[in-house]
């Protein structure tokens, strides 16, 4: 099918009288990766969940691959989370199972692999992240955060997703490791040829894995444009933004 | 000033949105227990944890409050000359009320606040968002399996409270208040029915729905941070001891009621 694999519509969420998005206009394209930047409270986060139908907006529409999803329960959505990809925040590993069973998870639970045979496949994965399989029997709570982040990675890729989203993935993670993650991203994104939607406030890690950047500001998209164009984007609030300084049309949120 | 009309009002309709709530979660962990898919391992491992590592806690409960009955059962008795009642009634008041009473109280705090706390550091960790992107329904991976093994393990915690208990009447009795063993557990046996057990077994069903809904439910309410986990886990607990009390009276006039 033609046309955006995600389209976000007049998307506007609120909770209580905090208005949080204001009508968010977003399409990506397949094989795209966008980068969504923002500072912290700007709805990045908000935005995805509403994406991946952990929270339903309260006006708007969502569209995936030209179905509207947006108020999508049962198969529906599942049909559509089969084809999507997700790297928390906080890696957001099963702290109960092994790192393979957390790789292994959608195998095993939602499309009945046998646990032989998704055991192989979990460790494969890993090795595309550069995990050897020893860490495969280890628990999220005996490995590093950087490994937790590379774990959730091939959690997020082990379907072949059409669509990864990744959730400030290099949040918490030193300045190498951070470098590294992105570099798995952009490896992993390229070789599945999937799109992938990403929010960060790290400009670093933003124009290494975008195509393009959009920046959300007070729940509107205000700017859109390559990634090569964001250090001078014309825009005051995405220059103040990139170049991180405090004057500006933005009040710092302190 | 607040008008007490509209605090009440407010107050009361709180209360029943609440109640709404917690009956709309529960018909969703119940349907989720009841239709496939079931995941045969997680069901097993909450019976272990569940099950299993309750029977210390709750036969200590058991032994003492056995005990602390006969005692006082043989110091009222003994004051119109009816001591030699001890084992009846120890028999009948823990398998007909203490021994399912103990069980759902120790594991409202055990089981039932344990439960909340988990599945509330799962929620402010993301761990269930994750669940859910995976094509997983919480209902059916997490919520599920902690009732079906909740249902199933306390009626046999139940049995063995109920065993425990009386044991620890007959300790005190044959060794700290002169009764005959054999006529003791003769008496106990001769007088216990088959209903009398039915009873305590029926209410072990319950209180197991109850600790385990309550449990999820408010796990599954958690607001974000360490406070809300723990906040999680005071409120099932209190709630599901609070529903345990209550409902095991219902549950004993109803009996009483249709001859049970």
């Amino acid at each position: 099918m033609s046309g955006p694999l995600l389209k976000l519509e007049g998307l506007e969420k609120a909770f209580g009288a905090k208005q949080v998005l204001r009508g968010v206009d977003l399409e990506v394209a397949r094989g795209q990766s966008l980068v969504v930047i923002g500072g912290s409270g700007s709805g990045k986060s908000v935005m995805l969940k509403n994406a991946l139908g952990l929270m339903m907006p309260d006006r708007g529409r969502i569209f995936f691959d030209g179905e509207d999803v947006t108020n999508a329960t049962g198969k529906a959505r599942e049909t559509m989370r089969a084809r999507v990809g997700m790297l928390f925040q906080s890696g957001a590993l099963f702290d109960s199972l092994t790192v393979w069973e957390n790789v292994a998870f959608r195998l095993i639970n939602s499309e009945g692999t046998r646990r032989k045979d998704a055991k192989e496949r979990a460790i494969e994965t890993l090795k595309k992240v550069r995990l050897g399989s020893d860490v495969a029997l280890l628990y999220p709570a005996e490995i590093s955060g950087g490994m937790q982040k590379r774990v959730s990675l091939a959690r997020s890729i082990i379907s072949k997703p059409d669509l990864i989203f990744f959730d400030e993935p290099t949040t918490g993670l030193d300045p190498i490791t951070a470098d590294a993650i992105n570099d798995l991203i952009v490896e992993m994104v390229r070789s599945l040829g999937a799109a992938a939607v990403s929010i960060t406030h790290d400009m670093a890690s933003a124009r290494k894995i975008a195509d393009e950047i959009a920046m959300l500001f007070e729940g509107r998209i205000i700017w859109r444009g390559k990634a090569a164009d964001v250090m001078n984007s014309g825009n005051a609030y995405v220059d103040q933004f990139v170049h991180g300084r405090a004057d500006g049309p933005i009040q710092p949120a302190i | 000033m607040a008008n007490p009309l509209q605090l009440v009002g407010r107050i009361t309709l709180g209360l029943f949105a609440d109640i709404g709530r917690l009956a709309v979660f529960a018909g969703r962990v119940k349907i989720a227990a009841i239709t496939p898919r079931w995941y045969g391992g997680e069901i097993l491992r909450q019976m272990v944890r569940i099950g299993f590592y309750s029977l210390p806690v709750v036969g200590l409960a058991a032994v003492f409050i056995g005990a602390a009955l006969a005692l006082n059962i043989y110091e009222g008795g003994s004051r119109y000359g009816a001591e030699q009642f001890v084992p009846n009634i120890v028999v009948l008041g823990i398998s007909r009320e203490l021994g399912a009473v103990i069980t759902g109280l120790m594991l409202a705090g055990r089981v039932s606040a344990g439960i909340a706390a988990e599945i509330g550091a799962m929620r402010v960790t993301e761990q269930i968002d994750a669940l859910e992107t995976l094509s997983a329904s919480r209902y059916r991976y997490l919520y599920a399996p902690r009732f079906i093994a909740a249902l199933a393990t306390l009626p046999l915690l139940v049995m063995a409270a109920n065993i425990i208990g009386v044991m620890g009447g007959w300790l005190v009795s044959v060794y700290g208040l002169g009764f005959d063993s054999t006529v003791y557990l003769r008496n106990t046996v001769d007088f216990i029915t088959r209903d009398d057990i039915l009873v305590g077994l029926i209410k072990a069903v319950l209180f197991g729905g109850i600790i385990s809904v309550m449990g999820c439910y408010q796990g599954d309410r958690s607001q974000a941070g360490a406070t809300g986990v723990g906040r999680a886990a005071t409120l099932s607990m209190v709630g599901a001891a609070v529903l345990v009390l209550a409902f095991n009276y219902v549950l004993s006039t109803l009996f009483v009621e249709i001859g049970l």
